[in-house]
């Protein structure tokens, strides 16, 4: 249930500003592809014009093409919300609905997209937190709210929200920059499993974590000071981090800048 | 505040002890003559009714302002409108009250009749006859004059709603509505809620604009459409002027009345937010 | 999970979502046109028969000896009264009430004596103003045998404006950082000292505000001034003394009388008495503006 992911010459805007620049790239299905870069170079920005999440800030707007299996995201005729219900997110921050509990969070995703029985409901919320290695912590207290979750538990909770509505790729926007080791190896781990049912795509802060956990890697940069980002290289992760083909990522892995 | 308490029952009891009628029960308000006698209970009745049915109109209404404001209407004009709402929020209340009396009372005719012509059969717009000067005008007297204070407190809490928590609907693959739903709605359901609260004890407090609309009569009736109704301060208003001794100390008692109501709704309302706490964002 | 055979195109959302999300719009649009519709309306007829009858006579004479049904006459002893009563309420409220908030939030923080003078500020936020205008005629005119003045009204008014002064005043002080207070201290300046000379002036416009807002709702209000201060169609300069006139109670008085030339005066009123609402609004907000972190 994964599919190919094909974006070309896109540039994404706030206002005036043009955020990134011509980015080109191809993204396999069941892989893993990191995003690296320095701070503001325009990962977060490229992650979010992939499930139309860019145009919800005001004033900002995206032209190129991103083709999920063929199909056009941003054809005339696409509406955003069916694009999200697709492509799912997983955001910097744990971000579970503070009025819900455990159970409706998982459940929310599934409310808005028709009616489930209740047993058949019930079904989907358990597999999906089973899904997200979360189920055993939290089966006997499903009812209860889920902001009462620890940092790494609440982020697997909005790991499994965005999985039960069953998407084709998931998207995570530093999922681990706001958890302790434990967490980030918990969450890492459930990566590596969920690439066999989704394309994941995650952009990350950490060298380390970029070499563990993924496939292909793309080293993102500034094209100069107050210049659009722009993709420097994409390869096999292996490749990047032994054998980049540009000076400057290479640069950047070895921390000599950035 | 203890202070207001003891000093209005102190004046009110003499009155109290002359009241040849019963306080709670009676339906007449004389108590200048020479046997007074007066009693609550209409009162009450009004206050409650036309505010209760002011914060049905108005609360509705002020959540979609709210809504529109901090959701719908572009950025620039949403801040220009937010101004203009909170301005609206401090015109008197006895500016709303000469506009009721002059512009609303002779406008609301011919659609009184209209319902009473063909709805009549319903209690609530039977009666005998219809006029402007009925507990239905008040009410949207009282619904337009909360109005902005509903609205202006639901979009300070809408605004508040983070961001995340809507991007993680919009992710979801939500619609606007869907989003306000998960997300905006609940969040601030406890602050809606208060600030209702809060409107509803203006509405039920009010005095100058009532009391130019209310014909000042005295009995109980849900023929809101009928040209009677009165509420406890628009009786103070029009009745101090004539008031004896034993009528001011009345009226204390009647305003002391109005005190406990607008203490217990105003209580109630901080009890609702407070049980709502574990589930509010405040606990993220 | 169960494998899904191919994945299908991008659907579209179902039509019933995308038909509910257009109604809700369309609910929202139109609950914007109902409220504005009426607000709309009070303005423009307060500014169109107000302008009509606002003139320099309306501004500089009283209602002696005028009749209802006569023309002419103003309500400068009501705009005299008007502005000593909220000057008065001003002085009384402002003190006390930046003092308890300085107390709430510098001395008294979370200990008993705090969070009951806080309850006592909320439940005084909820008094409606005819009954603060009942305490002060049953305590300061029945009680104690004052005369009906300006000064009671005054009273009334500083009962309704004391918990807003408190409350904006709090939030104010709430917002300057810890950060700066402990600073100071560890320049070993004393406690305070560090409120007069750091805290305040850094929460300085917020409360200012406050106050202006606090001062634009009491001058707006009727309830308690016909209970306190009564009628009198005559200049009455001493507050202290007899009956005054307010202008919101000069509009109630005047929209009660059955005769055009009345209900002129009342809109002429009530235009001049949005207008120093306003303008006080106004002043609020510019100072706000002007001290703003983001104009600097």
């Amino acid at each position: 249930m994964s599919q190919q992911i094909q974006v070309s010459s896109l540039d994404a805007y706030y206002g005036k500003h043009k955020a990134i620049e011509d980015i080109s790239m191809t993204i396999e299905p069941q892989s893993i592809t990191a995003f690296i870069g320095p701070s503001g170079c325009g990962k977060s920005t490229f992650l979010r014009t992939l499930n139309r999440m860019h145009e919800v800030i005001p004033g900002a707007r995206v032209e190129g093409k991103v083709l999920l299996d063929g199909e056009d995201l941003y054809a005339a005729d696409v509406e955003p919300v069916s694009v999200r219900r697709m492509i799912g997110m997983v955001f910097q921050r744990p971000n579970p609905f503070p009025t819900m509990s455990i159970y409706e969070n998982v459940a929310a995703g599934l409310k808005l997209n028709g009616r489930y029985a209740r047993s058949e409901m019930d079904d989907i919320v358990e597999t999906s937190l089973k899904g997200s290695n979360l189920w055993n912590e939290v089966k006997d207290r499903l009812n209860k709210p889920g902001a009462g979750l620890s940092g790494g538990q609440q982020q697997r909770l909005c790991i499994a929200r965005a999985i039960a509505v069953k998407p084709e790729v998931l998207l995570m926007d530093e999922p681990c920059s706001a958890l302790d080791p434990i967490s980030t190896l918990a969450i890492e781990d459930l990566m590596s499993e969920l690439k066999n049912q989704f394309t994941i795509i995650i952009v990350t802060h950490n060298m380390q974590q970029a070499a563990r956990v993924s496939d292909r890697t793309a080293f993102f940069n500034l094209a100069g000071q107050g210049q659009p980002g722009r993709v420097i290289e994409m390869d096999d992760t292996s490749r990047i981090f032994t054998n980049p083909s540009q000076k400057a990522t290479e640069d950047y892995i070895t921390g000599r800048f950035g | 505040m203890a202070a207001i308490a003891v000093f209005l029952i102190v004046e009110a009891v003499p009155a109290l002890q002359a009241n040849q009628g019963s306080f709670l029960g009676t339906l007449t308000w004389t108590p200048n003559n020479t046997e007074p006698s007066f009693g609550i209970a209409a009162l009450a009745f009004g206050t409650l009714l036309s505010s209760l049915l002011a914060l049905v109109m108005a609360v509705p209404v002020a959540v979609g302002v709210a809504l529109f404001i901090s959701h719908y209407a572009p950025r620039r004009l949403a801040g220009v409108l937010g101004y203009v709402i909170d301005l609206l929020a401090a015109v008197p209340s006895v500016i709303y009250g000469l506009w009721g009396v002059i512009f609303l009372v002779p406008l609301v005719q011919g659609p009184y009749e209209f319902i009473h012509e063909y709805l009549g059969f319903i209690p609530l717009f039977g009666g005998d006859s219809v006029g402007g000067h009925s507990i239905m005008t008040a009410s949207i007297i009282l619904a337009i004059m909360i109005l902005p204070i509903i609205a202006a407190i639901s979009r300070e809490v809408f605004l508040q709603v983070p961001r995340m928590h809507e991007e993680a609907a919009l992710a979801l693959g939500a619609t606007r509505w869907e989003v306000i739903k998960t997300a905006v709605l609940p969040f601030g359901r406890p602050g809606v809620i208060s600030a209702s609260m809060l409107g509803l004890g203006r509405a039920m407090g009010e005095t100058i604009a009532v009391a130019l609309i209310f014909p000042a009569t005295f009995g109980i009736s849900f023929q809101i459409l009928a040209p009677e109704g009165n509420s406890i301060a628009a009786n103070i208003a029009n009745g101090f002027a004539e008031a004896g001794p034993i009528g001011r100390g009345a009226l204390i008692a009647s305003g002391l009345v109005l005190f406990i109501i607008t203490l217990l709704v105003n209580t109630a309302a901080r009890l609702i937010v407070a049980r709502r706490k574990e589930f509010s964002g405040a606990a993220a | 999970m169960t494998a899904i055979q191919h994945a299908p195109a991008i659907r579209r959302i179902s039509t019933g979502r995308r038909v509910k999300d257009k109604i809700v719009q369309g609910l929202v649009y139109l609950s914007f046109a109902i409220a504005v519709v009426p607000l709309l309306s009070v303005l423009w007829l307060v500014l169109s028969n107000g302008f009509a009858r606002l003139n320099m006579e309306f501004l500089t004479h009283s209602m002696r000896n005028i009749g209802a049904r006569d023309a002419g006459g103003g309500a400068y002893h009501a705009i005299i009264g008007t502005l000593e009563q909220v000057l008065l309420s001003s002085v009384i409220s402002i003190p006390v009430g930046l003092l308890t908030a300085i107390y709430l939030v510098e001395y008294g923080r979370g200990g008993r004596l705090s969070r009951a003078i806080s309850f006592f500020v909320d439940v005084m936020t909820g008094i409606p103003s005819v009954v603060s205008g009942l305490f002060i005629l049953a305590f300061w005119i029945l009680a104690l045998g004052m005369p009906f003045s300006g000064f009671a009204g005054a009273l009334a008014l500083s009962i309704l404006m004391m918990p807003t002064v408190v409350r904006s005043a709090e939030e104010m002080l709430l917002l300057v950082p810890n950060d700066l207070r402990e600073a100071s201290y560890a320049l070993g300046v004393p406690k305070w000292r560090t409120i007069v000379k750091v805290v305040l002036p850094t929460a300085f416009t917020g409360i200012v505000t406050g106050i202006m807002l606090a001062i634009a709702r009491v001058a707006g209000e009727t309830a308690p001034l016909l209970l306190t201060v009564f009628f009198t169609d005559s200049i009455n300069t001493d507050p202290f003394d007899g009956p005054q006139m307010g202008l919101p109670l000069y509009v109630f008085d005047q929209s009660r009388r059955p005769t055009d030339v009345a209900i002129d005066r009342a809109w002429a009123g009530a235009l001049t008495l949005i207008l120093i609402v306003m303008l006080l609004n106004l002043v609020a907000r510019l100072i706000g503006w002007w001290r703003s972190p983001a104009r600097r």
